[in-house]
């Protein structure tokens, strides 16, 4: 079993730090994983995204640029750059706040999660980013939010205080 | 304990495991995770970290450092390796052991920052002058450049040479799960070494030699040190199996997109094997000594126009086809395409 | 037996020298020597030769030695000092290794104020290949690449390598020198030692500049070389303490 997943959004809006954390979370549940970043010019202020591949058995290419298991995209640009290579039937788990149009694919699953207006509303909109795993944890069997837990408690654990705050915002997405 | 890490930042980490106490750089993309780490971690470990002021002089402080017996690395991409070749050349003449992280971006020229195997014969021909090779490890995965990078200060230190670790920008810049081994540390004859010298003859570290039948000497003893590093430290894997039509070859991340592709050929009835040169130099001529005979093509793949197909070629020596099929400029290939090359080749399109 | 009264330093080898007849390479090796064999530091010092003439100063210097690529001393220095710091480091390198290819090494050794001690011995020409124009010969001079005489219009006025590394803010002591007479060679010892003395007390990145002949490149006598250092080079080089970070220069 293979998922292949893209994550895209602005610069800033935490979406190669998204794929860390879903990485090192099928990383600590035994997975092979690979997360391969755009990198160079593009990175600077403009879209960002990374591309994280998770495996039973071992990876070939790190990139994935065909055949999107899921997609993960929080502006608009990166559903009119990356929803075409969405496979038949993949997933989609888009940032409603700022993707507002219904999206232009009938055959791909899709679950809205008001990513930056909850992160707003908690007055952290650099949380937007942690709001989107409420959408995997309602739309996917990727991860159970024990594991996420258990992997942020680890990437936080000299700053229990930002465990709390982000835990907050998955829990508000839910 | 596997951790999640960057290519760029697992050999910075690898290296200071490793026992590394130096290192000497100068800011290029797509190489800056490394001299970014070692600025944070090699103090603390009790190393020292310059940024030189160009890869010439980072080389040359790398020669100064190696001359004192110390493990010192320096890491850069496609241009700055070409100024360090003047210092690469004077570490082979003087002997002195040191690793090289080279991650390569696109060429000729200034070019572009997106991965690339152009580099190919800058690692295994060098640009410096005079006759001498380098080892070079081309590692697929995070996973192998730390193990390599461990494995190259142990073999620069046995032979006395300065060893390269060869990547592309992406398997510096992607991350995956990394297991740090206990590195492999012997001891190696050090009585060459300068500084600290108490009571010992003086030594002289140099390159310069004016007399014609010495110099001649020095070079064929160091073609004998060559010999060895062939028959001991050459490394290639093959998954090439009797029945096979297609013999695949590629190194370093492309290797991955071949396997992909293989999987794709398979399951359309086209049977093929991948042939993986992981040193570079010495290159792996014994793997195309005993293909067996359901073997009728070799398709060599390379994010290039064409470098390793010639070390291909010799190796083969007329007794097969060799296809090749390269992007470059920074263009990856997916495996499809490499699969659809190979599908036109077996079916004589 | 008689008494000894002058004997060669311990800080020489017994290779005979190989420089030209004339030439105060060997003399500038001679008060290297003894400030190495004085300062008791000559078992750990580390002399790195550069391109050039004194290419070959690995086989004179007793003690232990790095030959560099061209220019690049400095930077070969910097690397042993920072592995090495209990090893008293030097460079040794002429006008054409440290102030044209070398610039940006001995630059950026003198910004990061490395505490390493450079000999540059300036005689404003390329003498190893054969006498060419450096960036230090002087306006009119003939040499091989300048054979009608340095002109200004197309090559520049001559660097004063002293004068601009005294401008780095992190260079700590930087003296000009001669090598020329009896009386300028006592000036010139105290110099060198003085560069020696700050590395070992830690205090950074020491250069002293020795003006010096070459009578074949200059094709004069060695007396009238001389003479061309005290009437020709010594105005546009003027000797003197250019920065002393240890003492306040008035």
């Amino acid at each position: 079993m293979t998922t292949r997943m893209v994550f895209s959004g602005f610069g800033g809006q935490g979406v190669l730090t998204l794929g860390q954390i879903i990485a090192t979370i099928a990383m600590n549940q035994g997975k092979e994983v690979t997360w391969m970043p755009s990198y160079g010019p593009e990175m600077r202020g403009g879209t960002a995204n990374c591309a994280v591949i998770v495996s039973d058995g071992p990876i070939g290419s790190p990139q994935v640029l065909v055949d999107i298991d899921v997609l993960c995209a929080l502006n608009k640009p990166s559903i009119d750059k990356f929803l075409p290579k969405v496979r038949p039937g993949g997933m989609v788990l888009y940032n409603s706040s700022l993707i507002t149009d219904a999206l232009p694919r009938s055959d791909v699953d899709s679950v809205a999660v008001d990513a930056t207006n909850i992160a707003s509303a908690m007055g952290n909109l650099r949380v937007q980013n942690m709001v989107m795993i409420a959408g995997f944890l309602k739309a996917t069997d990727l991860f159970s939010i024990n594991e996420v837990k258990a992997t942020l408690q680890d990437k936080f654990a000299s700053n229990p205080s930002l465990l709390d705050i982000n835990l907050a915002a998955i829990q508000q997405g839910m | 304990m596997k951790v999640l890490m960057k290519g760029n930042e697992a050999v910075s980490e690898a290296a200071i495991r490793a026992g590394c106490k130096a290192f000497f750089g100068y800011p290029i993309t797509p190489q800056n995770e490394i001299p970014e780490y070692m600025s944070q971690k090699m103090e603390a470990s009790g190393g020292c970290f310059v940024q030189a002021e160009s890869e010439v002089a980072a080389i040359n402080m790398i020669y100064g450092a190696a001359t004192t017996g110390t493990r010192v690395m320096t890491s850069s991409s496609s241009p700055g390796i070409a100024l360090k070749q003047e210092g690469i050349s004077f570490m082979c003449a003087a002997d002195l052991p040191c690793l090289i992280v080279s991650v390569s971006r696109s060429g000729p020229g200034l070019a572009g920052i997106l991965p690339s195997q152009g580099d190919y014969f800058q690692a295994t021909r060098g640009g410096g002058n005079g006759d001498y090779f380098i080892p070079v490890y081309a590692p697929n995965g995070v996973q192998e450049a730390t193990d390599f990078v461990q494995k190259a200060f142990d073999v620069a230190e046995k032979y006395r040479t300065p060893v390269m670790v060869l990547v592309d920008g992406m398997l510096g810049q992607m991350m995956e799960p990394v297991e740090f081994k206990k590195p492999v540390i012997n001891e190696y004859d050090k009585s060459w070494v300068v500084g600290a010298r108490s009571g010992r003859e003086r030594n002289v570290i140099n390159s310069l030699n004016l007399l014609p039948e010495s110099l001649e000497q020095t070079n064929i003893t160091r073609f004998r040190k060559y010999d060895e590093i062939i028959a001991n430290e050459t490394l290639f894997e093959s998954t090439v199996a009797d029945g096979d039509e297609v013999a695949v070859v590629a190194y370093g991340t492309p290797a991955r997109i071949a396997v992909n592709s293989i999987e794709e050929l398979r399951a359309d009835g086209i049977k093929a094997g991948l042939i993986r040169p992981i040193t570079l130099w010495p290159f792996p001529e014994a793997a195309f000594a005993k293909l067996p005979a359901s073997v009728k093509h070799i398709v060599v793949v390379e994010l290039s126009q064409g470098q390793m197909v010639q070390d291909v070629k010799l190796a083969v020596g007329g007794r097969l086809p060799v296809h090749f099929y390269g992007r470059c400029g920074g263009m990856v290939f997916e495996s499809s395409e490499i699969a659809g090359q190979v599908k036109k080749i077996v079916r004589g399109e | 037996m008689g008494k000894v009264v002058y004997e060669k330093s311990k800080g020489l080898t017994d290779n005979p020298l190989s420089y030209c007849p004339g030439c105060l390479h060997g003399t500038i090796h001679k008060l290297v020597a003894e400030s190495l064999v004085e300062l008791e530091v000559l078992d750990r010092a580390v002399t790195v030769a550069s391109v050039g003439c004194s290419v070959v100063a690995y086989q004179f210097f007793n003690c232990d030695a790095v030959q560099a690529a061209h220019g690049r001393a400095p930077a070969v220095a910097t690397g042993i000092k920072r592995v090495s710091p209990d090893s008293i480091v030097f460079t040794y390198q002429g006008d054409g290794d440290l102030a044209a290819i070398g610039m940006a090494e001995i630059v950026h050794a003198a910004h990061r104020g490395e505490n390493i001690t450079v000999i540059f011995v300036n005689n404003g020409i390329y003498g190893m290949t054969g006498g060419q124009m450096a960036p230090t010969t002087l306006i009119t001079q003939k040499t091989s690449t300048s054979p009608f005489g340095r002109k200004e219009a197309t090559t520049g006025k001559p660097l004063k390598v002293s004068e601009m590394i005294a401008q780095i803010p992190s260079a700590y002591y930087i003296e000009r020198v001669s090598a020329h007479t009896v009386p300028h060679l006592v000036k010139a010892k105290k110099a060198i030692k003085k560069a020696f003395e700050n590395q070992i007390h830690g205090k950074g990145f020491s250069m002293v500049e020795v003006l010096s002949t070459c009578s074949i490149g200059w094709h004069m006598t060695p007396v009238e070389s001389l003479s061309h250092v005290e009437n020709s080079m010594m105005p546009y080089f003027p000797l003197g303490v250019y920065k002393d970070e240890g003492e306040v220069i008035s």
